[in-house]
């Protein structure tokens, strides 16, 4: 009997274990920085969010997410399509590639793109000679932000282009459908929901960067500085208040997307 | 093992998956537990596991009180529908798995592990994979595992949902042949109540979370209790108005419905009966042909019945005039529900003649 | 047509993905074989490479094994209501939305010497932010999601059965778990622990923010990338950057050996 209640005390210590670190590791954080924008009253929050370089860095985080998520799902999509759909030498490879830039730290992949497109590349120098500017502005930024989401679109593709029965092209084909529109008909819905949820994942990763932008990004207030590299600034010269209240609007925009994204995916399942 | 369970109830949510059910199982004995999809069968056979716990009620093993007592240590075997092998382990560790829990000696095992695989015949597969197994070996190993540890009760759930129609034939008799030759209590449940008149000593009839009856399958087949199981067991049709019906008018007053099973009836020509007046006129609609005799739909005043129909007698065809004998009906109403002799079939005037 | 889509995947992986890659390679040898000797074993890179290596085996310890609790208690847990492990559920993904600067400054304002928890620790002379326990936090926060989301599905997939099977056959718990369990899910484990790994080694907005980068103390690899950056000091963030880009394509190499064996089981 003693080690019964022994045994039933061992498994109450381990569930609340368990939870106790989830909720103290996951919850709390996320709880500490609502209460800590809201510290010093609305008034500060507002304040603060009203500050125009806080809040044009936080809208030019989403312009730039928009346009680079915008990128990744058409040549996600393509990449998706031609990585199942087609047998050529080199498939295989290409296809273990395809997470590299979630396997790679993204300080790294910062260094890449400064590196290639940088002053004294010969890229970033012809371009500059067209008058361009690449590095430190915000093509650069769209750049490392396709490179950190560029897995995205891919994987949540790849599963249902996988799963599409070919019958269902081929019934198409046999009522006389085209190529053309057997591909906007059958195979573009069948592959929408992976499109849809893989650029929301793709577009709240790309609000959230910060590695392989802040190599990159020049920081000019309302032009090269984004939400995530504006709340660093505010940490390193100590504004936890104006940090805070920034990532609250930013942590506020990827949870409506991690929601709907849930909705997407629950109706996808459920269809 | 005997077994007994009492007033047991099990709810799932707001739905009351198993009512108030009873029943009392003697040892040694096959019993099916037979009804439609949905009615409690599975729910019942997990609580008697132990893989679920009643809501309230009591499960008594040899007339101990088991509710308490965890499935491991209730000695009883389960199959599942899925049969659940592990799948990493191979035909011999999978049978081989409750003795090692049970810490037995590696030369026990292995003695038992090759007794159970010669008995359910599956010499030289011992050291495959469950996936490079047909669905009727797999059946065979999940039989064996749950033996193995030699369990005083064994529980198979649907056990031959997942097999072909053809080979489901063979290893019906095998399991009974094998129950018997190991002389275990045993309990399975089943939809398809061929499996469960072929296979069980006695069936108990499950619906909507409650025993309709219980008894041996030609009891039930003879004397259902409850429209449901008349109308479940066998094949049958059901006449609304039974008084309609030639030799019920008396014995069905208003309101009583009729079921009447094919070898109820009687079809033929005027001199085939010696009782004419007990009869009536019925159209033939439809002959079917059933590879070892006709299944003929006749029609008698608007109401469709089915017989069967030697291939030996004269061929009907559809459209032709005949006479139906209806021998017996199974009447019910809202209350009660009664088996009724035809009341014209014996002569009533003998002794004129 | 389709030799073009051919091309044109081609030349998207050429462009985003190999030159790159290599750029990073040539870059690290542009001074010749010293020059990459040089930068890597500066005192400061090899105390870096040190501190990363340090934070990727307690993070992936304790998340790997934090992970696979929540992971069994979410799918299998009778104890906790569906409703509660479904809100539950959505709180395991909040990480992937939280930029990781945020995340940093989560565990600022929760532990940092401000703060009363922070000020406690600091009290009895622990310190957390600005040093390596903060560091190893603001990682954990980051990678919790990974181990969780890769055994969950699989856990799913083989359902209760098997291990209800082994129950009626006998076997308790941890007997169920180490024989029936775990050798379903751990090719998801493999692949969950080389992920967590993965986003540990290169773990950066998080652990900048917490640490403070302080060269010799604080600082981690990619953060000596970014301060090597930061100082125009690029042939030496080349070398470290190769070393880190070296690991994260082995890693890759992994997780497709793991991602097969999943398959097959």
């Amino acid at each position: 009997m003693t080690s019964l209640i022994r045994h039933k005390g061992w498994t109450w210590g381990f569930r609340s274990t368990v939870l106790l670190y989830f909720l103290a590791l996951i919850v709390l954080p996320i709880f500490g920085v609502y209460v800590q924008s809201l510290s010093a009253g609305w008034e500060a929050l507002i304040e603060s969010v009203a500050d125009p370089i806080a809040w044009k860095a936080v809208l030019l985080t989403v312009k730039l997410g928009l346009i680079s998520t915008f990128i990744n799902v058409l040549i996600g999509t393509m990449i998706a399509w031609v990585l199942i759909r087609y047998k050529f030498p080199g498939r295989t490879l290409l296809n273990s590639l395809v997470d590299l830039p979630f396997a790679l730290p993204t300080a790294v992949g910062g260094l890449m793109i400064l590196l290639l497109l940088g002053p004294g590349s010969w890229i970033g120098e012809a371009a500059e000679r067209l008058g361009f500017q690449i590095v430190f502005h915000q093509p650069a930024i769209v750049i490392a932000m396709i490179f950190v989401t560029f897995p995205f679109v891919i994987r949540a593709v790849q599963p249902l282009l996988e799963e599409l029965d070919p019958l269902e092209e081929e019934a198409a084909y046999t009522m006389g459908a085209s190529r053309r529109r057997t591909f906007f008909k059958v195979v573009l819905p069948s592959m929408l929901p992976g499109i849809i949820s893989g650029g929301m994942l793709a577009f709240s990763r790309a609000l959230a960067e910060f590695g392989a932008v802040v190599l990159v990004a020049g920081n000019i207030p309302g032009r090269t500085l984004i939400a995530s590299v504006f709340i660093f600034g505010e940490v390193e010269s100590d504004n936890p208040v104006g940090a805070a209240a920034v990532s609250v609007m930013l942590l506020t925009l990827s949870f409506a997307i991690l929601w709907v994204i849930n909705l997407v995916q629950q109706r996808g399942r459920r269809a | 093992m005997h077994v007994e369970v009492r007033d047991l109830n099990k709810h799932f949510g707001s739905f009351h998956a198993v009512k108030n059910v009873s029943f009392e199982i003697e040892k040694g004995h096959l019993i099916g537990l037979l009804g439609p999809s949905g009615g409690g069968k599975t729910s019942i056979l997990r609580m008697l596991a132990g893989l679920e716990t009643p809501d309230s009620g009591e499960i008594r093993f040899h007339g101990k009180v088991v509710n308490d007592i965890p499935p491991q240590e209730r000695g009883i075997g389960f199959v599942f529908q899925s049969y659940a092998l592990f799948k990493h382990m191979t035909v011999f560790d999978n049978i081989a798995f409750g003795l090692k829990v049970k810490k037995a000696t590696k030369a026990k095992i292995k003695d038992r592990v090759m007794e159970l695989v010669e008995l359910t015949g599956l010499s030289g597969f011992e050291h495959r994979y469950p996936h490079q197994l047909s669905g009727g070996q797999r059946q065979r190993v999940a039989f064996a595992r749950a033996l193995a540890p030699e369990p005083q009760l064994l529980l198979l759930d649907e056990p031959f949902a997942a097999i072909d129609a053809k080979i489901r034939q063979e290893l019906r008799s095998w399991l009974r042949e094998l129950i018997e030759r190991v002389g275990i209590t045993s309990i399975f449940v089943t939809h398809d109540q061929d499996e469960a008149i072929e296979v069980a000593d006695e069936i108990m009839i499950i619906s909507q979370g409650q025993v309709e009856q219980k008894g041996t399958p030609w009891d039930i087949y003879k004397e259902p209790r409850t429209p449901f199981v008349a109308s479940f067991i066998g094949e049958s049709t059901v006449v609304d108005k039974a008084s309609e019906l030639k030799g019920f008018e008396s014995a069905a007053k208003h309101d009583v419905r009729a079921l009447i099973r094919p070898e109820y009836i009687e079809i033929g020509s005027e001199t085939d009966f010696p009782v004419l007046s007990a009869t009536e006129t019925g159209i033939v609609r439809h002959l079917h042909f059933r590879g070892s005799e006709w299944l003929v739909e006749v029609e008698v005043k608007g109401n469709k019945l089915i017989t069967y129909r030697s291939l030996e007698k004269e061929t009907l065809h559809p459209g032709q005039e005949v006479r139906v004998l209806v021998h017996r009906a199974y009447l019910f109403n809202d209350e009660n529900s009664w088996i009724e002799e035809n009341g014209l079939k014996v002569d009533p005037m003998p002794i004129m003649i | 047509m389709r030799r073009l889509w051919i091309g044109l995947t081609y030349a998207v992986f050429t462009i985003l993905l190999i030159i790159p890659l290599s750029r990073i390679a040539v870059g690290a040898f542009e001074h010749g074989l010293d020059g990459f000797a040089t930068a890597l074993l500066r005192p400061e890179a090899l105390h870096a490479l040190m501190m990363t290596g340090l934070i990727v085996i307690v993070v992936t310890f304790l998340n790997g094994l934090f992970g696979i609790m929540m992971a069994l208690y979410l799918v299998r847990a009778t104890w906790l209501s569906r409703k509660l492990k479904g809100v539950l559920n959505s709180i395991v993904d909040l990480p992937y939305a939280v930029s990781p600067v945020i995340g940093g400054l989560m565990i600022v304002l929760l532990l940092g010497p401000d703060s009363i928890i922070g000020g406690f620790f600091e009290g009895i002379g622990f310190k957390v932010v600005y040093a390596f326990p903060g560091m190893v936090i603001a990682t954990l926060f980051v990678t919790f999601p990974l181990m969780v989301r890769e055994v969950m599905p699989v856990l799913q997939e083989i359902g209760e059965d098997q291990e209800q099977a082994a129950a009626t056959l006998g076997a308790y718990g941890w007997t169920t778990f180490a024989k029936v369990t775990w050798p379903s899910i751990r090719w998801a484990v493999v692949y969950g622990i080389v992920l967590t790994v993965a986003r540990s080694l290169g773990e950066f907005g998080a652990v900048l923010v917490v640490s403070g980068n302080i060269m010799n103390h604080t600082q981690t690899a990619t953060t000596l990338v970014y301060q090597d950056v930061e100082n125009f000091n690029v042939a030496a963030a080349n070398g470290v950057a190769l070393v880190l880009a070296a690991f994260s394509v082995g890693l890759l190499l992994v997780m497709e050996w793991a991602k097969k064996r999943k398959g097959v089981h």
